[in-house]
């Protein structure tokens, strides 16, 4: 493990998601893409009944909203909690429709019994595991946050949470913590075969013993879409720069990243963002050298 | 912070044992506009405590909420739109949040209640 590919052992989450950190949420169109990747995934997990009718959800690590957008578009109510008061910043200003907290889940979810029909979360829960403040019990805080999530579903309630787990033991960890508190379920590990697209969800039930979904690209072949695993940015970053300069500044994911065309859409696209100092376009943009060495 | 939310927190300080509902010490009240959906209303009622809504919308400033609800009253239409802009359209945008055992006061700023306890609380 590279010394910064994991955004939990870099600082407390209320600190590692500063302004700065919340703002990618937003401009970040690969990051965009991927969050609404995960979170389509985890709706088909959570095997909502198809009765056409509004549920009432809860966004555990809501962030900047972006999860809780693709569950608005589905028709649904949520309520959005998160640690970070930067990203709840961003949530608000893109005018999410579901309500928002500042919470710590590992306090406990403050919710009344049986209050929601279904919970998900995407990249959150594994900053659990850790240890940020002098007296905090991983193990502890795992088991409130289990119990108190248990309770508030409504009974055949789910909740699907996408984990981006440090190593098996903590994936091991979790799972055990949800099944103290009384879940059935466990985990499903989407694209086992690769490193990269592989995507850990822990699936969990509320009474009833419905069978266990089935996980996606079991066959070995690669996620065609997107292989990406980056819902932080900078956590494939150093492990890309090491490809980039292997293979002489060309991107080898990219075959089609050298010509003219490729240039002139990056440069649209930062313009388009806001970006300054782009340089102008002319007949020298992308054109080769003469070979005169 | 909207009454539906408000209706299903309950304080989870260490301990409280009757931590609902909280009250609400309203500074700014806004009300918005949310999608009028009667099947929503009677899917998420059974799972309301109606007192507690009906005592929150009136400290927001919207009174007149029925005491008790009956099977038939879930039809009516007129009675599903003042109930509708109770639990969806009144939002708290600043104020406090109060625990009903312990008096704690939860503060509740730009609509987010701040909701992080204090290392003896938890």
């Amino acid at each position: 493990m590279t010394k910064g590919a994991r955004p939990e052992i870099a600082a407390p989450p209320e600190i590692f998601y500063n302004e700065e950190e919340a703002r990618k949420y937003t401009t970040n169109s690969r990051m965009m893409a991927i969050q609404a990747q995960l979170t389509e995934r985890a709706l088909e997990l959570l095997a909502l009944p198809d009765d056409g009718r509004r549920k009432l959800l809860l966004d555990l690590g809501c962030g900047s909203g972006l999860s809780g957008e693709a569950l608005t578009e589905q028709g649904h109510c949520w309520v959005g909690m998160d640690i970070s008061e930067a990203m709840l910043d961003v949530a608000r200003e893109r005018e999410v429709e579901g309500d928002l907290c500042l919470h710590d889940l590992g306090d406990g979810l403050p919710f009344r019994t049986g209050s929601f029909d279904g919970a998900i979360s995407i990249s959150a829960v594994q900053w659990l595991c850790n240890a940020d403040r002098q007296g905090a019990d991983p193990r502890r805080r795992m088991r409130r946050f289990f119990e108190t999530l248990y309770s508030c579903l409504t009974r055949g309630g789910r909740a699907v949470l996408q984990i981006y787990p440090a190593n098996s033991t903590q994936a091991e960890m979790l799972t055990s913590a949800a099944m103290r508190a009384g879940f059935s379920g466990g985990l499903v590990v989407d694209f086992p075969h690769s490193t990269r697209a592989k995507k850990y969800f822990l699936v969990l039930m509320v009474g009833g013993s419905a069978a266990m979904p089935a996980p996606k690209g079991m066959s070995g072949e690669d996620s065609d879409e997107d292989a990406g695993t980056v819902a932080v940015a900078g956590r494939q970053q150093s492990k890309r720069r090491r490809v980039g300069s292997a293979a002489a500044g060309f991107s080898n994911r990219h075959p089609e990243a050298k010509g003219k065309g490729w240039i002139l859409k990056k440069k649209e696209q930062a313009r388009h963002k806001g970006y300054v100092g782009i340089p102008s376009d002319t007949k020298y943009t992308g054109r080769k050298r003469k070979t005169r060495f | 912070m909207k009454l539906l939310t408000h209706n299903m927190l309950s304080c989870h300080i260490k301990g409280v044992q009757n931590g609902f509902p909280f009250k609400i010490d309203p500074v700014k009240v806004q009300e918005v506009d949310a999608d009028y959906d009667p099947d929503f209303l009677r899917h998420i009622f059974p799972r309301l405590e109606w007192k507690a809504l009906c005592e929150a919308a009136a400290t927001m400033g919207a009174p007149g909420l029925p005491e008790e609800v009956t099977e038939e009253m879930l039809q009516d239409d007129e009675f599903l739109r003042s109930f509708h802009h109770a639990l969806l359209e009144l939002v708290l945008e600043e104020g406090a949040l109060i625990c009903p055992e312990t008096g704690r006061q939860f503060p509740v700023h730009k609509g987010v209640p701040n909701l992080l306890l204090n290392e003896d609380e938890n």
